[in-house]
């Protein structure tokens, strides 16, 4: 069959009504202004969107401390030795040279509000009309007893990247033969839900290479965590008889480290270990709580915007936010802040608004050329960003399909950076 | 396959098959109709055969690489074309065999063809429109097999490209926008209708890949309309 070729007809589609919110004037002279504290997933795709669409109507400023940006997606496969170093950095030059973006590498260390200003390290004081928050994860102190920030360097967390990453494979690769990785999974919430596993899955893959002996132990508070069956049959194919996981039945949810010993106890069971990778339990990144725009650990939003519950000035992306369904990963961030940047745009400029869709998938990688996923689709409900459907990668699906997901992952990668960076 | 076999033998009559040299005698065209299924979904070839996702392939052999009129081309094929890359058997060999190898970055999504005596099989069904233009031969038509069951007055909206590009911006997280094809297919510029398509096909679950069929799965048929509009003009 061979469909026609078709005449255009003078309809167009209906669909796309939308309501503009009333303009907002500028408080301060001239362009409307959107700050944005965190120059990630979230916050860098919504300065990139609010500036290339706004097409200079709206300053953008967005406030990120490093001059390089390594990317926690992918800085597992940097461990597991499929990429360098370099494949996962990032710098803002585009942002600023081809979107006019105002990129300050400064850390924001107060917000006031009613000012509606962000104070930063640099002692400068930035005024805005919106501000928009994506500033990812902070460790709750205490969750690991026996652990705090201090002890970073004896035993790394390596979930924000960059040199904590590197520490971490340095000292993946200076392990005795036949030693002991040990990890501290998350309790949930946390950034990444496969992104612990894949890391096993990546540490695994590196040993097998240059230390078959060595063993990884998990101890993990929660009973199940994200694929679990397909991570379970790729480290039985892979990495057979390497890792062992203690789960909250075993007294994976009772464990305690000492930094200086290198020991880890689980449910009163000391072992001494020659890496620990520790992966505390995460909250908003701390200056959603100096903003005070915090319920417990997270930032709630509403739906539809991403809008602050506590601030209309105020919006929060990605891991901060409690938002609903979707899970904290660079891909829910990066499809919030494209919300975020439609209603922000609509509120300041008059541009229209469409309604709110969102997605995400998360590829994980069992070893080379095995790459498995798991995705969904939301949509804004009154209550919360809702679940409308998903899928996810299946075990025993042959070679050639989990090749094709592996350098798919890579596809999303080459997508996602250039879509945050330009 | 009984009426390819006859369009095939009523081309090799037409065109006065003559034994071609030693070193390419051996693929049979007969089965490289078969093997051409692979590509039909984006190439056609034949009388009247015209660009669509990917560009027409009559006469292709002979052909500097890019040239097809109307088509536009990724800039690493535009780059091949100004560096003097020619399509003769042996180029059109190594590009079917791994396309990214030869052209890095062309927006053929194709994982290539390893086996040998396919592509020569391949190559010799496509030298059929090649060997005499003034007579191509008629081939099968194109015949997707994952087709979606689509109305007239679904094919004929018009999208709006404006809400097409706020639409995109779900796409963009994975699709590059300047048409680079890196383990994800390039999804610019793309015939409307062929792109309207393939997102029915989707949607339908007919064509199968769980984030595509989960990502058209909630697209309204003008939602599809828009992207397509915007895709096409990138």
């Amino acid at each position: 069959m061979k469909l026609n070729r078709r005449g255009f007809i003078g309809a167009t589609a209906g669909a796309t009504a939308a309501l503009a919110a009333p303009m907002v004037r500028a408080a301060s002279h001239g362009r409307p202004k959107v700050v944005v504290v965190g120059g990630g997933a979230g916050g860098a795709t919504v300065a990139r969107y609010l500036a290339k669409d706004s097409q200079g109507a709206i300053d953008v400023t967005l406030i990120e401390p490093t001059r390089t940006y390594y990317t926690c997606f992918f800085s597992n496969l940097y461990l597991g030795g499929l990429v360098d170093l370099n494949y996962i950095a990032h710098s803002y030059g585009t942002l600023a040279a081809e979107y006019g973006i105002n990129v300050v590498h400064d850390w924001a260390t107060g917000i006031d509000r009613d000012a509606k200003t962000v104070a930063t390290a640099g002692g400068h004081s930035i005024p805005y009309d919106k501000l928009i928050l994506s500033p990812g994860i902070d460790f709750v102190e205490g969750s690991v007893p026996g652990w705090d920030i201090s002890a970073q360097n004896e035993m790394p967390h390596a979930y924000k990247a960059g040199s904590q990453t590197e520490l971490l494979r340095a000292q993946i690769m200076a392990m005795p033969e036949g030693g002991t990785y040990a990890m501290v999974a998350p309790p949930n919430p946390y950034r990444c839900p496969p992104g612990p596993y894949e890391r096993v899955s990546m540490v695994a893959r590196i040993l097998k290479q240059h230390n078959p002996t060595a063993k990884i132990i998990i101890a993990d508070p929660k009973p199940k965590f994200s694929k679990m069956a397909l991570f379970q049959d790729g480290w039985s194919r892979h990495y057979d008889g390497m890792i062992e996981w203690v789960g909250p039945d075993f007294g994976g949810d009772k464990v305690s480290v000492d930094p200086g010993a290198m020991t880890i106890d689980i449910d009163g069971e000391v072992t001494k270990v020659d890496v620990c990778n520790v992966i505390p339990a995460m909250k908003a990144g701390r200056i959603c709580e100096m903003a005070g725009i915090t319920d417990g650990n997270w930032a709630p939003v509403h739906a539809r915007d991403l809008r602050s519950k506590m601030d209309d000035n105020i919006h929060v992306l990605g891991d901060s936010c409690a938002q609903g369904d979707m899970p904290k990963s660079g891909f829910s961030a990066n499809s919030q802040a494209k919300v975020c940047a439609n209603a922000v745009r609509g509120e300041l400029t008059g541009s229209a608004v469409f309604p709110a869709k969102f997605s995400n998938t998360c590829w994980s990688s069992l070893d080379e050329n095995d790459g498995v996923k798991v995705g969904a689709t939301y949509e804004a409900t009154d209550e919360k960003i809702a679940k409308v459907d998903g899928f996810i990668s299946k075990t025993g699906e042959d070679a050639a399909m989990r090749q094709a997901t592996y350098e798919e992952s890579f596809g999303w990668y080459e997508g996602i950076t250039s879509d945050m960076f330009g | 396959m009984m009426k390819a076999k006859l369009y095939i033998l009523a081309a090799l009559a037409a065109l006065g098959w003559a034994a071609p040299a030693a070193a390419h005698d051996h693929g049979d065209p007969e089965r490289g109709a078969a093997v051409f299924k692979a590509c039909k979904s984006c190439h056609q070839v034949g009388e009247g055969a015209r660009n669509r996702v990917g560009p027409m392939l009559n006469g292709v052999f002979g052909r500097p690489a890019g040239a097809v009129e109307g088509y536009r081309y990724s800039a690493g094929m535009e780059r091949e074309r100004a560096g003097g890359l020619v399509w003769t058997w042996d180029t059109l060999d190594a590009y079917i065999e791994n396309p990214k190898a030869l052209v890095s970055k062309t927006r053929m999504n194709f994982r290539g063809i390893k086996d040998e005596q396919k592509r020569a099989d391949l190559l010799a069904y496509l030298r059929l429109f090649s060997d005499n233009p003034a007579d191509i031969p008629e081939a099968e038509p194109t015949d997707v097999s994952e087709l979606p069951n689509l109305s007239p007055e679904v094919l004929a909206l018009v999208g709006d490209p404006a809400y097409g590009e706020y639409l995109s911006s779900e796409c963009t997280t994975c699709h590059q926008v300047d048409g680079s094809d890196e383990g994800i297919p390039s999804i610019t510029g793309w015939p409307v209708e062929d792109f309207v398509v393939a997102m029915h096909a989707y949607k339908e679950k007919v064509r199968p890949h769980p984030v595509m069929q989960m990502m058209a799965g909630r697209l309204s048929n003008e939602e599809i309309a828009a992207l397509a509009a915007y895709f096409n003009g990138l």
